[in-house]
């Protein structure tokens, strides 16, 4: 039998992109966009950035599953979840500021609801510790009110939703080695080389 | 629950499909943008068992309706569209032949044809859209696709 819709368009990719681009335009409009993403490239390669309406959320290494982060987001925060990159561009605009050696923190809202407890505290002295400079993971207990929560910084830094812009990677080993990171030991290694320059 | 920008990537295609051959080339973005902005605002409570597609084109469906009641209200007679659509043979004549071979069917007709023919629903899910029986909806869609073949088809390339 002859195919009537045949000569319809199966994937119309002009159409497509128009009303994507539509979409997005419109939920932001009605506050429907709980969760924004995008990705750019960087140094230590592709980072997906999420954000809802109070702020950026999450920062995702490329080794990380996208499809998996996305989930997570889906499930932690809103499924209404739409690749929308303006949002994130201020932040995209800093951390390329940032690889390129023009910029040394960070101002953008953050969300931090994927953070709870004591590691929001762990979290919330990351911001304090200075471009270019280290401490141990003894020395961010200490600063966090719990001395002898050392493993707990480290699963509060392994667990960080936004690397980079709260910078866990300044976090070392008191031996000086840099020490595991979610986005894989080189990719620490090229930051605090990149901050010590 | 899936990320809804992978409901986007899934449907949307389909979901054009449906409206531009519901509502015509003219409207058939404005229902779809309808349909999604609906979806994203109605997708958290979404049961998670449910037919994604099915939910869709009911939606589609309900915007379809909407857009062609407001197209009527603001529509200004025309001169009739040429009695016998005659294809081209050009991928692009959709918004053309296919068109005014749809155009001209009853509503619900085009409704039922392009639920089943195109999406591919079971007739009882089609009757559950366009309202009326399943034997309805399965015989709106004969009639449907025996007028197209008569207006449409006929002359058609084999």
């Amino acid at each position: 039998m002859t195919d009537v819709f045949e000569t319809l368009p199966v994937v119309d990719e002009a159409a497509d992109a128009r009303l994507r681009a539509r979409l997005v335009a419109a939920a932001e409009r009605d506050g429907l966009l709980d969760v924004a993403y995008r990705t750019v490239d960087s140094p230590i390669g592709a980072l997906l950035l999420a954000a809802t309406e109070e702020g950026l959320v999450r920062v995702a290494f490329e080794r990380e599953d996208r499809d998996a982060v996305l989930a997570s987001l889906a499930d932690a925060v809103s499924p209404r979840v739409l690749a929308a990159p303006a949002r994130l561009d201020p932040v995209a605009r800093q951390l390329d500021e940032y690889f390129t050696g023009g910029r040394r923190a960070f101002d953008v809202p953050l969300d931090l609801r994927l953070a709870k407890g004591f590691r929001r505290a762990v979290l919330a002295h990351l911001a304090e510790i200075p471009y270019g400079r280290t401490e141990s993971y003894a020395e961010v207990a200490a600063a966090a009110g719990s001395p002898k929560a050392v493993r707990a910084v480290g699963t509060a830094c392994a667990t960080n939703p936004l690397p980079l812009v709260l910078p866990c990677h300044r976090v070392v080993r008191s031996d000086g080695s840099s020490g595991n990171y979610r986005g894989g030991e080189d990719a620490k290694r090229t930051l605090l080389t990149l901050e010590a320059a | 629950m899936r990320p809804f920008e992978q409901v986007v990537d899934t449907y949307g295609p389909v979901v054009l499909r449906v409206c531009r051959a519901v509502v015509g080339p003219v409207d058939a973005e404005d229902a779809w943008s309808e349909t999604f902005l609906s979806a994203l605002k109605a997708y958290p409570a979404l049961p998670a068992d449910a037919n994604v597609e099915a939910w869709l084109v009911t939606i589609a469906h309900r915007k379809a309706v909407d857009v062609t009641r407001a197209r009527a209200r603001r529509a200004v007679p025309v001169e009739e569209p040429p009695e016998a659509a005659v294809r081209s043979g050009r991928p692009e004549d959709w918004d053309g032949d296919l068109w005014n071979a749809l155009a001209k069917l009853p509503d619900k007709q085009r409704a039922a044809v392009v639920y089943h023919h195109l999406v591919g629903l079971p007739y009882q899910e089609v009757a559950e859209i366009v309202g009326g029986s399943t034997d309805a909806a399965r015989r709106a869609a004969a009639d449907g696709m025996k007028a197209l073949r008569a207006t449409y088809l006929e002359g058609a390339p084999a």
